[in-house]
């Protein structure tokens, strides 16, 4: 695993893997997830930590993606999911009767799977979540939103003509950066984003892991992703899973350098997944 | 080796039998498919040609922008005080005035039915109310038709004279609202397709930045679905202009040219009905008027589909 290129600032942070850093953003606790009758997360607990990226790592159905639409309650779409236990933000409960579901997504955004720019104008797209929230109150201080927006997806300067063209129209990367960006509109604590990069080519993949990196000083980052690569690339901690259970989270460096779990140590090495 | 031989053999013998049934089968087939195809050639021809000779003896100018309907050509040459005149104009009046009243009441229920089916309503209640709304497609429209001119009609002159209104016993608007009850589940069913067919994951986008379920439909999957909902409607529209059954019995004769839904108005198809029931003689204007009659109805209803169905087309790319 020496050939993966680590980050450089990450190994001294933490060195114990029951993982419970002190600036915790989202923490969950005893979280259980049911689709139906049939259990896709046991008994989770995960800190995750401010203005910085957190991986979640684990081969297909283990659960990883569940977790994350736990953090924004997404799962609330789905009539046959039921969540059980604590999930807070910034120390809330985000299951307490007095929130709202509408106020959490907004500081909670999402990028998904495969980019899904609604089909309006690239302007509209990003002025969508501005607009329903009512953050703007004039067409010049939303045009500066949709600019600044653009500009920290760094997808300004490729679209800043065309804003008026569709935003269906760009290619596969430009979606997912305009999908970012949209994302970035309502200004955001959180931003969950569920393999950004699996539709993408690589080049689109780099330029996105770029603006991931970019995007950590301002906003905290929790990615779900197949690619072992990508998660040592991008992440500073990150979180294995298997089988609906967390089976070893820390920092990146810790975890594919000298991972403690035998089922981890398997999975990064390519064994099991 | 030997094996090997005798089995491309055996194919080569399968294979020659297997292509004079295919080529039976494609036969069958393509007749099959041409009787359709000849017999619209075939109604089109004639529909042309009927309404040519009745064109050499009205002109078209005077069909296509006559105020007037009374078509009592004589039927003997002694026969007095029937001139006939043929200005369609009445007839296409009534027609749209009706259909504007069926798709006022169509629109909005059909959609709205359709929006709640699609988005809001549980796996129970859709199993359910689909299904009856369907139910409504199948009844035959001479039911509707006797149900507009013996339920419908009565109440709404009732009701008129209760509050000082005049309305006809045979109305445009008796019509046109029973008419509209027939193309609900067009339109729903239709809206319902084209709503479902909208991509999950722009619901999802829409959740994701903290839109409410009312911001989501109003403003990601109807904008989404625009086009085939259009479609949808252009086709209800075209199945009101022809709709016959209805307007027969509940719509009334008298060629009135007004806009005025309490008053009794005729339609396109009423005329061609009245004009061609009973012992008919196919050399007079009267007669071969229906086919001119038929032909117009026939170029309406046409580019009406032909536009619902390349927008409904364009959608799906």
């Amino acid at each position: 695993m020496n050939s993966i290129v680590m980050r450089e600032n990450i190994n001294t942070m933490i060195e114990h893997s029951d993982f419970a850093p002190e600036n915790s953003i989202i923490s969950a606790k005893n979280v259980d997830v049911f689709y139906g009758e049939k259990q896709a997360l046991f008994n989770m607990n995960l800190d995750v930590v401010e203005n910085s990226v957190t991986a979640l790592i684990g081969p297909s159905g283990c659960g990883k993606s569940t977790l994350l639409r736990c953090f924004n309650r997404m799962n609330d779409v789905i009539p046959i999911c039921h969540v059980e236990g604590s999930i807070t933000l910034g120390g809330q409960d985000i299951h307490a009767s007095n929130v709202d579901v509408v106020s959490l997504r907004q500081k909670v955004g999402m990028v998904f799977q495969k980019p899904n720019p609604f089909p309006k104008s690239i302007y509209d797209n990003i002025a969508y979540g501005p607009r329903i929230h009512g953050m703007t109150t004039s067409k010049a201080e939303l045009d500066e939103v949709v600019e600044k927006s653009l500009k920290r997806a760094g997808l300004w300067d490729e679209v800043k003509d065309r804003l008026d063209k569709l935003g269906t129209g760009l290619s596969g990367g430009q979606q997912q950066r305009l999908c970012i960006a949209r994302a970035i509109a309502v200004q955001p604590k959180v931003i969950l984003m569920d393999e950004p990069c699996s539709a993408l080519d690589p080049i689109a993949t780099a330029t996105v892991e770029e603006l991931i990196d970019e995007l950590r000083e301002r906003f905290t980052i929790i990615i779900v992703t197949h690619s072992m690569q990508q998660a040592a690339r991008v992440s500073m901690h990150t979180a294995f899973f298997h089988l609906g259970n967390l089976v070893e989270y820390g920092a990146t460096s810790d975890i594919f350098t000298a991972p403690k779990d035998e089922r981890t140590q398997n999975y990064i090495t390519g064994r099991i997944g | 080796m030997q094996q090997r031989n005798s089995q491309t053999i055996n194919v080569t013998r399968n294979a020659t039998g297997q292509k004079t049934r295919e080529i039976l089968v494609l036969a069958l087939l393509l007749v099959c498919s041409l009787v359709a195809v000849l017999t619209t050639i075939g109604i089109v021809a004639s529909l042309a040609f009927e309404a040519f000779r009745f064109f050499q003896e009205v002109s078209l100018f005077d069909f296509l922008f006559g105020l007037e309907w009374s078509p009592q050509t004589a039927l003997r040459s002694d026969q007095v005080g029937s001139s006939g005149s043929f200005g369609a104009i009445p007839l296409i009046t009534g027609t749209l005035l009706i259909s504007a009243i069926a798709m006022a009441i169509a629109t909005p229920l059909g959609l709205l039915s359709a929006i709640y089916l699609a988005e809001y309503a549980s796996d129970g209640a859709r199993s359910v109310i689909k299904p009856l709304l369907e139910l409504l497609a199948g009844i035959p429209t001479v039911v509707y038709g006797f149900f507009a001119a013996l339920v419908i009609a009565p109440m709404l002159r009732n009701s008129g004279e209760n509050v000082g209104l005049v309305i006809s016993s045979e109305s445009a608007l008796a019509a046109g609202l029973t008419m509209g009850i027939m193309i609900v589940p067009l339109v729903s069913s239709l809206s319902d397709d084209v709503i479902n067919a909208v991509p999950q994951s722009l619901r999802d986008a829409s959740y994701a930045l903290g839109s409410t379920q009312a911001e989501t439909i109003k403003q990601v999957v109807l904008p989404a679905a625009i086009p085939g909902i259009a479609g949808s409607l252009l086709l209800a529209a075209s199945r009101a202009i022809g709709e016959t059954m209805i307007v027969v019995m509940a719509a009334g004769l008298a060629a009135n040219l007004t806009a005025n839904p309490f008053e009794a108005v005729t339609t396109v198809t009423v005329q061609i009905v009245t004009l061609l029931t009973g012992d008919q003689e196919f050399d007079s204007a009267k007669t071969l008027s229906a086919f001119a009659l038929g032909l117009l109805l026939f170029i309406i209803t046409l580019c009406m589909n032909v536009a619902a169905l390349k927008i409904v087309d364009r959608y799906k790319e």
